[in-house]
């Protein structure tokens, strides 16, 4: 990959940031990984926040300022080779699309000229590769979404959207582990849950791991 | 043990947060106005990190279940102890049944009280903070109600009352050109900077919201996820700005215009719904500047009650 191509800029008075212009693809987020890898132990570091084909680097405030910082993190993407994680899985996720636990369905529907069925084979027929953990606690961003199902985010966020729900954002797709403020289209709705403080690890999925949505139907009154 | 008797609303334990969990998704969290949580700590003689109370809207009424000592810092919400006023910024002895009564805001936007020894509730990944979005942390991971019973760490020694100068408030924020500022037409721009922007009644621990003209990014596309930390001036297509605080999510998709300086951020979380406030442009040197000299304070603010 060209480095013309990498952006660097500063975020704040103590972040480094380091991106690849979209389209976002796995190649690229596995030399993210393979760069927070390397980064982790370097004095200057204190937490490291890899993104959809990004990395953005917390400095120390009493080490360099981060625009000082971002020749060392342009010389070591050029070594950045493609990382491989350990211990990934391969988790099967139930979900409810449509209806009430899916509000959006229909819009992303006609926003692709599919039928929300289609929708939902197409959404439920393909293998996602966790990319990294974020938004909210234990929140996955996941590469591999159909390209026709890409949808803009809602105009105006969501105050709030219930725990459990699967959406789109973009060229993006996740469950919400928690209710929390959203502007993702909802689809649907996960059944098991993603995050749980007191357990260890608190987060269900992990980078790298490959998720699948199974459709389901309420398993039970409610 | 501090009995809650009247419980205000979305009071909740704080701390200094709970840094280093952005990669599972997980924010820093922690006192909006960390300073005024520090300033209390130190007064009643915990270590600056110690969980204490953020108090956004009152009545909030304690009865005290130990001898100790209270103070309180940022608003000032017409404390008394007893039916005795207690004013923010200083250390007020307490006796064992007392009451404290916290009636509404007048000045600024949360009130922060310390106990000595702190509000003992268990460690929750690292930290005593609530993170109420994702409901744990604290007390059960959710705001204060009538009945609660606050766990109070081991007393310290005792002092005298004593009371120190709290910062001055300001409706100016230093915040430093965010990462597509560039992306922002050059009246947008201009404006962002120029004009006053009145601070959203739909504000809270997340973000705040403002309102003004709005302003047009002229990016072509939606930006991949990444991280945004709190003083984030996010821009949604709606073209009204938010300013991300502790609470936020750890990453985002919106076009980022602006970041507030962290010395300025505690700030935001005094401004009250409706207030104007402006952002003032500066450099990554004014802002270690300005980091610094709140590390002066808190040093002169240590020699002053300690002598060291």
């Amino acid at each position: 990959m060209p480095s013309s191509a990498i952006r660097l800029y500063t975020l704040g008075e103590r972040a480094a940031v380091i991106a690849s212009p979209p389209p976002v693809n796995v190649g690229c987020q596995r030399r993210i990984w393979w760069l927070a890898q390397r980064l982790a132990s370097h004095a200057a570091v204190c937490e490291l926040v890899p993104g959809m084909n990004n990395l953005t680097v917390l400095l120390d405030p009493a080490g360099p300022a981060p625009d000082a910082f971002l020749a060392e993190l342009e010389a070591l993407w050029q070594q950045a080779e493609a990382a491989q994680l350990p211990d990934t899985r391969e988790i099967s996720l139930p979900v409810i699309y449509g209806g009430a636990d899916g509000p959006d369905l229909g819009e992303v529907a006609r926003l692709a000229h599919l039928s929300p069925d289609e929708v939902i084979a197409l959404h439920a027929g393909a293998n996602y590769q966790v990319y990294f953990l974020g938004f909210r606690p234990g929140f996955a961003y996941l590469g591999g979404l159909p390209t026709r199902l890409s949808t803009p985010r809602r105009a105006e966020p969501r105050r709030t959207v219930p725990a459990g729900s699967v959406g789109i954002g973009g060229e993006q797709t996740g469950v919400y582990p928690l209710a929390s403020p959203g502007g993702w289209q909802v689809i649907g709705r996960c059944t098991e849950p993603l995050f749980d403080a007191t357990a260890e690890p608190p987060t269900r999925l992990r980078p790298g791991d490959t998720v699948r949505f199974v459709p389901v139907t309420e398993p039970c009154s409610r | 043990m501090l009995e809650v008797i009247q419980a205000g609303t979305l009071c909740s334990v704080q701390d200094l947060g709970r840094p280093g969990l952005r990669h599972l998704g997980i924010g820093p969290g922690g006192a909006l106005d960390a300073l005024a949580l520090m300033v209390a700590n130190r007064l009643v003689g915990n270590r600056l990190g110690a969980a204490g109370l953020e108090i956004p809207l009152g009545p909030l009424e304690l009865r005290f279940g130990r001898d100790g000592s209270l103070a309180l810092a940022g608003a000032d919400f017409d404390a008394t102890l007893d039916g005795m006023p207690v004013w923010p910024g200083w250390r007020t002895p307490v006796h064992a049944g007392q009451r404290l009564h916290l009636a509404a805001a007048r000045f600024g936007q949360r009130a922060y009280l310390a106990v000595d020894g702190g509000i003992d509730v268990p460690l929750v990944l690292g930290a005593r903070g609530t993170d109420l979005g994702a409901g744990f942390g604290g007390l059960q991971g959710r705001a204060l109600r009538v009945g609660d019973r606050l766990p109070q760490g081991r007393p310290n020694p005792h002092w005298p009352r004593r009371g120190v100068k709290l910062p001055d408030w300001s409706p100016l924020l230093r915040a430093l050109p965010g990462p597509d500022y560039p992306a922002f037409a050059a009246n947008a721009q201009r404006r962002f900077w120029g004009e006053a922007w009145q601070v959203s009644a739909d504000s809270d621990r997340v973000g705040y919201r403002l309102l003004g003209n709005t302003l047009h990014c002229e990016l072509e596309h939606e930006l991949p996820s990444h991280a945004v930390l709190p003083g984030v001036v996010q821009v949604p297509p709606s073209g009204q700005p938010i300013v991300l605080l502790a609470d936020a999510p750890t990453t985002g998709g919106y076009p980022c215009l602006a970041v507030v300086i962290e010395a300025d951020l505690w700030l935001l979380a005094q401004a009250r719904p409706g207030a104007r406030l402006g952002f003032v442009r500066c450099g990554l040197a004014e802002a270690a500047a300005a980091r610094d000299a709140q590390a002066r304070y808190l040093r002169q603010l240590e020699w002053g009650l300690y002598g060291r």
